[in-house]
Order: structure tokens, then sequence, then C-alpha cells
């Protein structure tokens, strides 16, 4: 059994949904980044979401296009990423990692040997916002066969014959993404995800987390109590932001702080309001 | 030689590919949209109303065909093959992006969308747009990198007095790239009621071909006028290549003809081998972006570089995916030309014929400069003046060194 879905399974039995951070690897540099990647599991990170920087991230709103900015002056390859991810693991055997980010700088990796890879470098999954379903076999096949999960996407926009597309060959996890738009920009519209949630889990029983406009612990909480797991990111690397100044422990320090405020309240929330039972009644 | 099938006129295929390059590279959120965007379009495209009202606009709001004119004093000055310049650049706003805009503006009637967006680099696609949403009375916000913003402000202004709302980029290198960007953001946000009027040959299936079938019109007229005033077809058809919306349209028609020789010509701002240039096909590798496998400007990592040209229109990492085909199978040759030599031709086309070129579709004439005088005086070569340069009059005067 994969990281992956023993974590979820692990999370499911205790009734409980994940805490997902999402932090820019190598945001502002690769030693402050590595310095939060550690230390988020004891902070209640179940996955991390591991953001792999790239110049054009047309989905991402200003924080986390800021992260990749910073990321990216800093010296960030898809090489030391990979690399920080191998030193995590010498120490954390359980808390996946899933490598968020866009397709060209896979592309330029190959697709083949970034599969085989980020494998070896201990990844457990991959998301990649701009290769939809349509797209997707060259790096799905090959990381598959390597036991890394590519995790798709459900949006708003997607109604019930492209959620059958979308779900046929889907593993892993599914990435709810709650609002039309770009990361960090609108809040999380509860109504809608619960919505959601009900048609998801009466099409499938794979987990789904949410992402997209969660900023608070009291978000992280509703959304908490609709999904398998939240994902936080814009809020999170702001935090990054706003400390560049105060400078490595700072910086740690409140990204770990704000971390531990959004999985107390993911953790602590009920769950047991969207069943596909109540889907097919 | 690679082998050529039957035509190279037939793609993309379903899948919105060009041999190994196009597709559609998108975020979910996008995908139903350009899914019901490439079927509105399939229909459109089969339906006689929507061909006859654009043709209608075409030929009344545009101002079309646009002559093919003979430079007869710029035939005379280099000596060699006769000129021809396929005079995008009188119509209606100025260059040939208007035929696209027009053709995606009703599209977006057609589909029940009220609002448009678009990204613009010299502001010409912007202009466009803002016009043809002015004509059919929709709202709409264009997205200009700052650095275009300064360069190109008369085309600024225009578009304010369209009645377009103009917003700025200051992400990345303030240019094309990042206009393109800002659109997708806004787009992916507004997926209800927004329609993306993209102004080049580039983005996801289905906007490569869209955008070159609503601009072949261009090649088609060139064709037909060559025939009627030399009796055959030119020797050589040349354009200049940005995202490469001009060229596509001027050269489709002309492909499967085997005895024209086609070249498209990227901006080599201060030469190919600096690391300021816009030379996408001739220096670039494959790669993904803004929806499209194609040839990009990147590093090893695949990170964009930053591309550079005296010319906002051309100042563009990436390149229509159709154009990456073109390229491998060898149908196209790609060249390209220095802004020092763009801007000679642009002084050049402007004393000789009285016509101002706009910067882009003077590196196009700089290339002719170049292979004219090697043909003989029998050959024939039609140019693509994509756009007229009144536009260009303050970027120009600051490379000359003069103060307007």
């Amino acid at each position: 059994m994969s990281r992956l879905a023993q974590t979820f399974a692990r999370l499911k039995k205790e009734g409980r949904a994940a805490f997902v951070p999402f932090i820019t690897a190598g945001d502002p540099d690769m030693d402050t980044s590595f310095a939060i990647l550690e230390r988020l599991p004891a902070a209640g990170a179940d996955v991390i979401e591991l953001g792999l920087p790239f110049t054009d991230p047309m989905a991402d709103g200003p924080a986390v296009q800021a992260a990749s900015v910073r990321a990216l002056a800093a010296g960030a390859t898809t090489a030391k990423v990979l690399k920080m991810v191998e030193r995590f693991r010498k120490t954390d055997k359980t808390t996946p990692i899933v490598l968020m980010g866009y397709y060209n700088p896979i592309h330029a990796y190959g697709t083949a040997r970034f599969a085989r890879d980020v494998a070896a470098a201990g990844v457990d999954g991959l998301i990649v916002v701009d290769l939809p379903v349509e797209e997707d076999e060259v790096l799905r096949v090959p990381a598959a066969a390597q036991g890394v999960d590519l995790v798709r996407f459900i949006t708003p926009t997607t109604d019930d014959e492209r959620l059958k597309r979308v779900l046929d060959g889907a593993g892993g996890y599914l990435y709810y993404v709650s609002v039309a738009g770009v990361t960090g920009t609108k809040a999380v519209p509860e109504d809608e995800v619960r919505a959601a949630m009900t048609r998801v889990k009466a099409a499938t029983g794979l987990p789904c987390t949410v992402g997209f406009g969660i900023r608070t612990p009291e978000q992280a909480a509703a959304i908490a109590a609709l999904a398998d797991g939240v994902v936080v990111g814009s809020a999170i690397v702001g935090r990054v932001a706003a400390n560049l100044e105060a400078g490595r422990d700072k910086i740690v320090a409140e990204v770990l702080e704000l971390t531990r405020a959004l999985a107390g309240s993911t953790h602590a929330a009920g769950r047991d309001k969207v069943s596909p039972e109540k889907a097919n009644a | 030689m690679t082998a050529i099938p039957n035509s190279l006129r037939s793609g993309p295929d379903a899948s919105g590919h060009f041999g190994a390059y196009g597709g559609r590279f998108v975020a979910e959120t996008l995908m139903p949209l350009i899914l019901s965007l490439e079927k509105a379009y399939e229909a459109a495209k089969k339906d006689p109303a929507f061909q006859a009202e654009l043709s209608g606009l075409l030929t009344h709001y545009v101002g079309r065909e646009s002559p093919l004119y003979f430079a007869e004093r710029l035939t005379a000055h280099l000596g060699g093959a006769k000129i021809y310049l396929k005079r995008e650049d009188l119509n209606h706003t100025g260059a040939h992006k208007i035929n696209n805009c027009l053709g995606q503006i009703l599209l977006a009637r057609r589909m029940g969308k009220t609002r448009i967006i678009a990204e613009t680099g010299a502001g010409q696609h912007g202009v466009a747009t803002a016009t043809v949403a002015a004509r059919f009375g929709l709202p709409c916000t264009i997205y200009m990198g700052e650095v275009d913003m300064e360069r190109q402000k008369p085309n600024v202004f225009r578009m304010r007095l369209l009645g377009a709302e103009v917003k700025g980029v200051s992400s990345g290198s303030r240019t094309l790239k990042d206009a393109m960007n800002e659109a997708l953001r806004d787009w992916v946000a507004n997926v209800h009621d927004t329609f993306y009027i993209i102004g080049s040959a580039a983005g996801p299936h289905p906007y490569p071909a869209m955008v070159r079938d609503f601009q072949t019109v261009i090649g088609n007229e060139t064709r037909s006028q060559m025939l009627e005033r030399e009796q055959r077809l030119p020797d050589l058809v040349v354009a200049c290549v940005g995202g490469g919306s001009n060229a596509i349209g001027m050269f489709h028609p002309f492909v499967d003809d085997a005895g024209v020789e086609i070249h498209g010509v990227e901006a080599a701002g201060d030469g190919v081998d600096t690391p300021r240039h816009a030379a996408t096909l001739s220096k670039g590798t494959p790669g993904v972006l803004h929806g499209a496998r194609s040839y990009l400007l990147q590093d090893q990592d695949g990170q964009i570089i930053e591309a550079h040209s005296i010319s906002a229109g051309l100042d563009y990492p990436g390149v229509g995916p159709e154009h990456s085909w073109l390229k491998d199978i060898g149908r196209v040759k790609y060249h390209s030309v220095t802004d020092k030599e763009a801007l000679d031709a642009f002084l050049l086309l402007s004393k000789l014929e009285g016509i101002i070129p706009a910067l882009e579709s003077a590196h196009a004439i700089a290339h002719v400069a170049r292979v004219a005088p090697q043909m003989d005086t029998d050959k024939l070569i039609a140019v693509c003046l994509s756009g007229r340069g009144d536009k260009d009059v303050f970027s120009v005067a600051a490379a000359l060194g003069e103060k307007l």
C-alpha cells in the first residue's frame, strides 16, 4: 500500500480529514524551505504539497506567483527540489509528499526520467496544473509504473460527463478546486463544496481533497467536515512573504504556527456530513 | 527528406495536434470551456449564415480585400525579384488582427458570452479586439505588459477610446507572455460569461486552428490576386513570425504548392547569438506554454526565458504550434532579422514606397531586402505587410535617438 493510500486509510479510520499544506520548494531559499518542510509533519501536516517553481504559473494568484519568483531567484531547480525530498525521506518515512507544478519543467526534464527520479527521491504523487486528462497519459503511465500517483482535478466546471472522464484512470486521490479562478483570490464557497463532494462521493471511492480559497482555521474546519483533505497554499506562502525581512527563524516559526492552527481545526472538525447514501437518497 | 502526405493543410488531428505540437495543456477548470468552444467553432465553420456574416463584415467593415501592391521602387532598389506587398496595413485598425477578432467575436456571440478579454503585445490585437467589442456592444478588458504599454502608448490610448479597459501587467518580463498569463487567469475566474479572444495562432486547441482559419483570408486573397496579376503563383512567400498569426494565414493556402518557397521571419533582437532575441524557432526547443506544445525559449530546467525584440508584437518566447510542425517537416524555412536590420527596413520602405510599416512587418521586409537581390528579376515574392507603423513612431524615434 502506498504512503498516500495508507495515510488516507488511517485518517478515515480516525474519522479525520487530512491537513495538506502547500509550500513552494526553494522559497525563499532552499535551506529555509527545507527547514519548513522537515517540521511540517510535527506541525500537523498529513500530506505535503511541494510546489515545483515555474516562471509562468498561470493558474496561480499573486501569492504563489511571488513564491515561484523568490524560489527561482534563489536558484531552485528540479534537481535541487528532488534532493530536498530525498533528504526529507531520510528521517520521515511516512508523510506523503506530492509535487505540484506545471508541465514544462517536467517536459524539459523528460517524463520517463522524471517519473523514475521522483520515485527514487521518495515522492508519492504529482499534481500538474496544466496537464488535463486529455494530455496526461505521457506522465501518468510512467509515474504509475514507479508507484507514483498522478492526482487529477475536479472543478466547479466539471459536469457529470466530464467527471466520468476524470475518474477513468484516476489514482491516489482527487483534488477539488473549490473556486473557478486562480489560487488564493476568492473565498471557498461551502455550499458549493458540499454539493460537489456529494457528487464526487457518489461516483468514486477515491479520497478527495479541497483547495483554492481556504485561508483561515474556521474555513479549514468547515471544509474538513465535507472533504477528505483540506489544502492551504496561498495563506501559508503569504507567511513567508510577510516575514522575508525578519529572517529564517522567524519565517519558519510563522509558517509552522499557521500550519498548527490550520491542522488543529482541520483535525478537530466532525466528519460525517457527506456520504454516498445521502447523495443517492 | 520527410515524406509529404497528400495535403499539409489537413491538421490538426482530432485532439488538436500538428504532429508532436499543439494540444490542450490548460487547467482542468478551462477544459470544459475549451471543449465547448471547439464544438461551437466546428458548428459555426459549417454554418453558411456565420460565414456570410463574417464575409460581409470583412468587406464592409474591414475594407477587404486588401490590395496586393507591386512595390516597384523597392524592387528596382533591390535589383532582383519582383516584390508584392499584401497590404494588411490598410485594413480597418491598421493590421491583420481584425480578421481574426471579427471571427471570434461572432463566435462569442453565438456561444452567448457577454464579456470579452484579450492579451496584446504591440497593441494591434488589443485595438482590434476593443474595436470589435465596441462594434458588438460587449464590455472588454485587455491585458498588456507594462513595458509594452510604455512603448505602444498610442495603441493604449486607442483601446481606451474604444471603450476597453486596459489592465497593465507587472509580472515577469511585463510583455506579451505575461499579458497572456494574466488573461488566462482572468478567464479561469470568469469562465461562465467570458470569451477569450486570443490574437495569435497559439494557445490551446482549437485556437491555433481557428485563428489560422480566420487569417487564411490573407493567403487566399494573395493567391488569387497573384494569379490575376502574374498568371502564376509567387516563387517565395514571406511573413514575420511572433506567435505567427499573419504568417500562418499567409502561408497556409500555399503549403501544398511545391513550387512556392515559404520563409517565416523571426525577431533576432540584438542577434541570435546574444541572450536578447525572440527567435523561438531558430534557437528554441520544444516545450509547453500557454496551452500548447511548441518551440519555446527556455533554459535547461524548462523555465521560460524572456524574449527581446524592438517590436512588441514579436516579443514572445513561444510560437504557434503549426509553425513548429512546418519547421520540423521542412516545409517552411524560418529566418531571423535583428532590431537594426528591421529598423533599416522600416526606413527603407517608408522612403521608397511611402508606406510606413509596423516594426513587426519591417522584419519581413528586411528579410526580403536580403533575399530579393539574389533572385532573378523574373521571380516573384509576396510578402505580408501585416500592419502599419503609426503605432511605432515613438519607439523608432527613440531608437534613432530623436525626441518627439
